[in-house]
């Protein structure tokens, strides 16, 4: 199953490599927002220091939307799930692919958005370790949730606007760990960083068992 | 011209949804509201600290407590559409959904209307309670969202099963991760069933409150249900119609060599819709 979810994976990025949207729309879009939020913020350094943290996480959970989304369409367009059924990859390998592509994307931007919040925000990072763990555990949820739910918008006409109605709240615990964690490893909040950490590892892991379950009659059904 | 109605297909004469369950079930629900105002406003007594605040609780905690009842249903009926294909199942998922959402809307609508007086705020992001339950409506609107979209019941049962059942399944991790993140005391009180401050008459007419609303529930699931059944038997029905239909035009073409031409008007058809296209060109 690994190797076949490493073919997939693989593929989505190759795909995503070569029409270079993550690099030329999905970043520009990210750094667009946190310039945003200082604006609507009005610049103000102590509200700034205080917000960094949930600024960060809500612009990537809309980049989330956006390479759900993206995920998604690669499969919709020329009928390549049906070409992906009748390859014989296990549903349950293809879902771990997919979302391990989300994933990779996600962390990218997400490196960009730390580059970001530090220049920007001037933010300082008190606990690397947290923060990297923090980055790969909610990130993680975040693809497995994102690509269950975008198997299961797949091919109608409204998916632009559903996803989000699905996705967002089903992510709304994301967003609160992974603010409180970050607070604590920018050392904006005093507050225990690690069980918050260990509530997004809970929520990672019900996701991905849950998406690896239903993903193939998602995949299969619609 | 004649119409084809939703009772022609299922051949039944029945106009609308009601039966004599739902009529009595309707007439002891409106009896029970009409007792319930008056019990609320009139009987029970006013609270030492909420004053008049307080006959809010009797829709409040009936409607929270029916609103957990009816996303459970949809989370089973869900899952057994999901294991046993049991299209009777999702059709109670779907009612319930429905019903569920409008007493959780409640649910929220009253509180804050409760929470103005009684804890000086409509909204307070303190409350472990509060934001679980407006984060699960989130959850269930997107559910019905699903249920709207274009496509075959089977399809469109499957993907809002899978919603139904994240939704369950993510609501425990919601509540604890609101917990937590609460820095401030919850405002919300403890429960008004276990706290034992309450009145007699004030937990009678709450508890009263409970089995009106109950019944309400009911009713409108029962014809909730009614509504989404026939409405499957007309989506299915039309189709495997308009296909013997066809095929019976075509067998009638076929034998009596009208293939196309002076057979088309009979059949209604329209020439840009396909159809026998083949057939025509063929001709």
């Amino acid at each position: 199953m690994l190797t076949d979810a490493r073919l997939v994976a693989a593929k989505d990025l190759r795909i995503e490599m070569r029409s270079k949207v993550t690099v030329s729309q999905v970043v520009p879009f990210a750094g667009l927002v946190l310039v945003m939020f200082g604006f609507a913020l009005d610049a103000n350094r102590p509200t700034l220091d205080l917000a960094t943290s949930g600024l960060f996480w809500v612009t990537v959970l809309f980049v989330a939307v956006m390479a759900v989304q993206r995920s998604t369409a690669i499969e919709t367009t020329d009928g390549a799930r049906r070409a992906l059924l009748l390859a014989g990859v296990e549903p349950s390998a293809v879902f771990m692919g997919k979302a391990a592509a989300v994933a990779v994307q996600l962390l990218a931007v997400e490196l960009v958005l730390i580059g970001g919040i530090i220049v920007l925000y001037d933010a300082s990072i008190e606990e690397p370790l947290l923060l990297v763990a923090t980055c790969v555990t909610a990130t993680a949820g975040i693809a497995a949730a994102g690509t269950l739910l975008g198997a299961l918008v797949a091919g109608v006409r409204a998916r632009e606007t559903v996803l989000p109605i699905l996705l967002l709240p089903v992510l709304a615990p994301v967003l609160l760990g992974a603010t409180r964690a970050f607070d604590d490893a920018l050392g904006a909040v005093a507050v225990n960083g690690w069980s918050w950490l260990a509530m997004l590892v809970g929520f990672t892991v019900i996701n991905v068992a849950f998406g690896v379950t239903a993903y193939g009659v998602l995949l299969e059904e619609t | 011209m004649t119409t084809t109605t939703a009772s022609d297909i299922t051949g039944t004469r029945r106009r609308g949804t009601g039966s004599r369950t739902t009529f009595w079930l309707g007439s002891v629900g409106l009896v029970g509201v009409v007792v319930l105002i008056l019990l609320g406003f009139f009987a029970a007594p006013a609270d030492d600290d909420q004053v008049d605040a307080v006959r809010m609780i009797f829709i409040h905690v009936p409607v929270a407590m029916l609103t957990y009842v009816a996303f459970s249903l949809t989370a089973v009926g869900s899952v057994l559409w999901l294991w046993k294909r049991s299209i009777w199942w999702d059709t109670v998922a779907l009612s319930a959904a429905e019903v569920g959402v409008m007493f959780c809307g409640l649910t929220l609508f009253t509180g804050s209307i409760w929470g103005r007086p009684t804890w000086g705020t409509y909204w307070d992001w303190g409350d472990v309670r509060l934001v679980t339950t407006m984060i699960l409506f989130l959850i269930m609107v997107g559910y019905l969202a699903v249920r709207s979209l274009d496509g075959d019941s089977a399809t469109l049962a499957t993907r809002a099963a899978v919603i139904g059942i994240i939704g369950a399944v993510n609501i425990p991790i919601v509540n604890r991760s609101v917990t937590w993140w609460s820095s401030r005391r919850t405002l919300h009180q403890k429960s008004s069933l276990t706290d034992g401050n309450l009145e007699d008459l004030t937990l009678f007419t709450m508890m009263f409150g409970l089995v009106v609303f109950s019944i309400l529930m009911l009713w409108m699931m029962i014809h909730r249900f009614r509504i989404s059944w026939l409405e499957r038997q007309v989506s299915e029905g039309n189709l495997s119609e308009a296909l013997i239909a066809r095929r019976a035009e075509a067998m009638v073409a076929v034998e009596t060599g009208r293939v196309g031409g002076a057979i088309q008007p009979e059949l209604g058809r329209q020439p840009d819709k396909g159809g026998f296209g083949e057939v025509e060109d063929s001709k």
